[in-house]
């Protein structure tokens, strides 16, 4: 096996022909990646896990240990689980709604649009490089007062726009906005895996639309749209900007608790025994969803 | 069926459309308020001037941040490239034990809230006695862009065909002539869509600039501090202008990469 790819002095691999043997070519491609990753990940979550076992509104970390933080927060006085009850209730609309919008546009990226879905799918992708705080704050100037929904349907002499800024409901909004490029292209690819050949055998065959789409297009597009969710779920879960921005903070999202320990409580403990609760419950749905996929296929290897 | 086949076909571009047209809407929207003369955004826009565009232009206050935003796409772009590059050979190129291991490890930092990897990271930084700044900020943009761009060079590295490298080595090429004459030629299209990646996406970051840049800035942070309290019209203007610079990069870019694409076929 040729490993070109990392371009070690010819001396050093004549020196030592042992040690390229016995290190594959993959794991030294990768090394850097998951020295990165290490480093930069991994050990920044096990500080959090530390923090979370530390005495509460102390900087004691890895020198003490206690269950205090937890008891804080499964303490019946206490509200936050309302906070994560309003981040995964505010996930799983955010999921759900975003199939529904972004279904048929990914049908039509693999089906459809022919010649156009690249200029189409460049459009979907160019928003994912305008900070969602830029893009949220315009849907702000659209719906407020004066904005130019109300300013618009004033100059038609109607009675002015709704107030629906600083609602639960602008809140996902907000969030169907920001994740739509987050479930459109897992999905897309996913519909790029259903041959097309099976469909159209299908049809032939004497199988109404239906039927294809729940025998052959659903289960075959199945990894991608899974993907697009567990992608869309857990950015959702722990969002904070739309409930900021266009929310007015009328609900407090768990993201939002966890800053606030961090920062005006200068509770580290606390916050990062909250960080580790929705940790455990994202990574969790994570990992699960990961191993029933296969990435090499997904993403296109033949 | 032929005729129903043409009328989904219809409320799918109908459907796409107007979510395309709702996607761009806020941005016109903060255009407008950039652009209109007023202290408070009204709409109808009575009179529009370019008065808040000069103020933001000539803000010292803002070219710094400008600076500082660039700095870190650039810093960042180069980096992750690089860790990518080989990154991405070993996610989908070569065949090792550890491989579907490390694809998960890879994927990990997408999936996961990044208001809640800033707030992690910057209690990392502080437990290693680093004062946040803006270079703490460039590493916590690389831990979310180094696995993007990974995987933006995977796809590509997945449509390579590992037996040219093998040819070109039992014909007694070198290595460094393999990777500079046959390994990079084919995945420069790739290496320059994870660039593109890494420039635009470490420029539009939000979340995890807020938390791990300390007292520096960033345009989308300095853009959120403003909306917050103290807001004038200058922030939908320097909205306005990053999202500018910004398409103006991806069409640059995606130029670029339409002659590099013609060159290879050549």
């Amino acid at each position: 096996m040729a490993d070109v790819a990392l371009a070690a002095p010819r001396t050093e691999s004549q020196s030592a022909p042992k040690r390229t043997v016995a290190i594959p070519a993959g794991l030294r491609c990768a090394s850097p990646v998951i020295l990165f990753l290490l480093l930069g990940f991994i050990a920044p979550l096990l500080t959090v896990v530390a923090y979370a076992f530390a005495t509460p509104r102390s900087f004691d970390v890895f020198r003490s240990f206690t269950l205090e933080n937890f008891a804080t927060i499964f303490d019946s006085s206490n509200t936050v689980w309302m906070s994560f009850a309003w981040s995964l209730a505010f996930a799983f609309c955010t999921v759900v709604l975003l199939a529904l919008v972004a279904y048929p546009i990914a049908y039509g990226l693999n089906r459809v649009f022919g010649k156009w879905s690249g200029l189409i799918s460049v459009l979907f992708v160019f928003p994912l490089f305008v900070s969602e705080n830029v893009r949220l704050y315009g849907w702000t100037l659209f719906f407020i007062k004066n904005g130019v929904l109300d300013g618009t349907l004033k100059t038609l002499g109607l009675a002015g726009g709704p107030e629906v800024l600083f609602t639960p409901g602008i809140i996902l909004f907000g969030m169907v906005y920001v994740y739509l490029p987050f479930m459109l292209f897992p999905m897309t690819l996913g519909l790029a895996m259903v041959p097309r050949d099976l469909v159209d055998a299908a049809r032939d065959l004497g199988a109404g639309r239906l039927m294809i789409w729940r025998e052959i297009e659903l289960p075959l597009a199945m990894p991608g749209i899974l993907i697009g969710m567990l992608l869309t779920f857990v950015l959702a879960a722990g969002a904070v900007a739309e409930a900021k921005i266009l929310g007015g903070q009328s609900v407090i999202m768990i993201t939002h608790d966890i800053e606030i320990a961090f920062t005006y409580s200068q509770n580290w403990p606390l916050g990062s025994a909250l960080a580790v609760l929705l940790m455990i419950i994202i990574s969790g749905l994570a990992l699960f969803v990961m191993s029933k996929l296969d990435l090499d296929r997904i993403l296109g290897k033949r | 069926m032929d005729m129903e086949k043409r009328r989904s076909g219809l409320f799918i571009g109908l459907w796409t459309g107007f979510v395309v047209l709702m996607i761009y809407l806020p941005i016109a929207c903060g255009a407008l308020a950039g652009l209109s003369r007023g202290r408070y955004f009204g709409f109808p826009v009575k009179e529009y001037s370019g008065e808040w565009w000069q103020r933001t232009i000539d803000s010292f206050e803002i070219a710094t941040i400008v600076q500082n935003s660039l700095l870190i796409a650039g810093i960042v772009t180069v980096i992750s490239v690089v860790i990518a590059f080989f990154g991405a050979l070993a996610f989908a190129r070569y065949e090792w034990k550890g491989r579907k291991l490390y694809q998960k490890l890879l994927l990990l930092p997408i999936f996961f809230p990044q208001p809640v990897l800033g707030l992690a990271l910057l209690l990392w930084f502080n437990s290693l006695g680093l004062a946040p700044s803006w270079q703490t900020a460039a590493v916590a943009h690389l831990v979310w862009i180094v696995p993007v761009v990974t995987l933006v060079i995977a796809i590509q590295v997945y449509s390579f065909d590992p037996v040219l490298e093998d040819a070109a080595s039992d014909l007694g090429a070198s290595r460094l002539f393999i990777l500079r004459e046959i390994t990079l030629p084919i995945l420069w299209p790739g290496i320059w869509s994870g660039a593109l990646f890494a420039f635009l996406l470490s420029w539009g970051n939000f979340p995890l600039s807020l938390y791990t840049a300390g007292a520096d800035s960033t345009v989308p942070k300095w853009l959120y501090s403003k909306m917050v309290a103290g807001y004038t019209p200058m922030v939908p203007a320097l909205g306005t202008m990053s999202t500018l610079a910004a398409a103006t990069v991806l069409l640059l870019g995606g130029l670029a990469m339409m002659l590099i694409r013609r060159r290879a076929a050549e």
